[in-house]
């Protein structure tokens, strides 16, 4: 099996929190570059239903997963008992970092498991994200 | 609610061998099209892994021309896929080929609810059943271990994202909200002197809520009785809910309905006791 990490892409089809230009351009990116991915309509409601999907989702590779922060991702999956491996998950967040950069974290082959364990707590995040609270 | 016992579609745009490739922008457009419906879809090739199969029905929806395969089945003989022409990408033609098979497979059709509810980060949850005691709504309930858990989440109104506010460990996200901590952002120093005080929902918006409900209602409620003016007791009660929807940053309509104040109390101590129960159970045995 590949060691390429998966790509899991969320639409977060309900609430306007993701700036509608990043995700449209995240996805349009995402088709123009031919890659395969997973594209779901929203992890919330997917969480809410307990969708089987998602233990299907978390059962391959390594996986890079575009949708929002972090630490809201882990607990969605965790809700619907499809607790994400946390040494191979890598999330990238469309509500603070521009199509740009979460296409090129999508696309590199280096994967930066990012998942909260324990409390997290402003000394926790990366320092751009520290800047934006 | 929950889908584990109901049949899903799951699509797989495919491009690979015996099929044509299509072009990025239409690409773009059947999964924006897809997704805006509520469908989740795989776009397969060979240079990278999706997720294996699973017990979903399976459409995959390809530009095969003439040679579009059967429907058939998988090697287990329990999942059966479809396989559908992608001539035309316009959005009203690709809704109505998977809406179809959707139908025909019996599958559930997704996105006609906001997914508003709460979401625990059991890093941070204490168990202290705050959020237990103060849902009037029932969302919330108990494992049996007595863990705190998230049970009727259908139950949670809209935009609301009060039990966060009492959470004294900012450990109940809303992913849909505004701003953090609530939405998952991570928690900082601020927002746990704000929020690390063991409080009810009368510390926090200033007053018993529910006292303060009953006795705005009641008033107006007498205010009705002599004026025969329902407007004007609208008005009145709106006034004050005004000032609780600020504080709180809980929608007015999701206190205007409120159920009446005798079943507000009601409910209130029903999710204390309930909440004091399991508090109790998991209290050390002396």
């Amino acid at each position: 099996m590949s060691q390429t990490p998966q790509i899991l892409y969320c639409h977060c089809n309900y609430a306007q929190v993701v700036p509608k230009e990043v995700k449209e351009a995240v996805l349009r990116k995402l088709c123009e570059s031919g890659v395969p991915f997973e594209a779901v309509a929203d992890l919330c409601e997917m969480s809410a239903r307990r969708d089987p999907a998602l233990q299907r989702l978390t059962q391959g590779n390594a996986i890079k997963i575009a949708a929002c922060y972090p630490r809201a991702v882990k607990w969605l999956f965790a809700a619907a008992n499809a607790p994400l491996p946390l040494d191979r998950t890598e999330v990238v967040n469309m509500r603070a970092e521009t199509a740009d950069n979460v296409v090129a974290s999508l696309l590199s082959m280096e994967l930066k498991p990012n998942v909260p364990t324990g409390k997290v707590t402003a000394s926790d995040a990366p320092a751009a994200e520290t800047a934006q609270a | 609610m929950a889908l584990a016992d109901q049949s899903t579609l799951r699509i797989v745009l495919y491009e690979g061998a015996g099929a044509t490739a299509l072009a990025g922008e239409e690409r773009f457009s059947v999964l924006s099209t897809l997704l805006g419906q509520g469908y989740a879809v795989t776009r397969a090739g060979s240079e990278r892994a999706v997720a294996p199969a699973d017990k979903s029905s399976v459409l995959v929806l390809g530009r095969f021309g003439a040679e579009k395969p059967e429907t058939t089945t998988d090697s287990s003989g329990q999942v059966s896929v479809r396989f559908e022409n992608l001539e035309d990408t316009a959005p009203e033609h690709v809704i109505a080929k998977v809406d179809g098979v959707r139908t025909t497979a019996g599958a559930v059709k997704q996105g006609d609810w906001k997914p508003w509810f709460p979401v625990i980060d059991y890093d941070r949850c204490t168990n202290c059943m705050q959020c237990l005691s103060f849902c009037l709504f029932g969302v919330y309930g108990v494992d049996g271990g007595q863990r705190i858990q998230v049970q009727n989440n259908d139950n949670c109104k809209t935009n609301c994202p009060a039990c966060s506010r009492v959470c004294p460990e900012a450990a109940i996200m809303f992913p849909k909200y505004k701003a953090g901590p609530i939405n998952g952002d991570v928690v900082s120093d601020k927002d746990l002197n704000r929020e690390k005080m063991k409080i009810d929902i009368s510390a926090l918006l200033g007053g018993d809520v529910y006292h303060m409900l009953r006795e705005r209602s009641e008033k107006a409620q007498s205010r009705f009785s002599k004026e025969r003016d329902a407007e004007k007791a609208l008005s009145e009660r709106q006034k004050c809910l005004v000032k609780l929807a600020q504080s709180g940053d809980i929608p007015a309509e999701v206190l205007m309905s409120l159920p009446s104040p005798d079943e507000i109390a009601r409910r209130a101590e029903e999710a204390k006791a309930k909440a004091n129960a399991a508090l109790a159970a998991q209290a050390p045995k002396t």
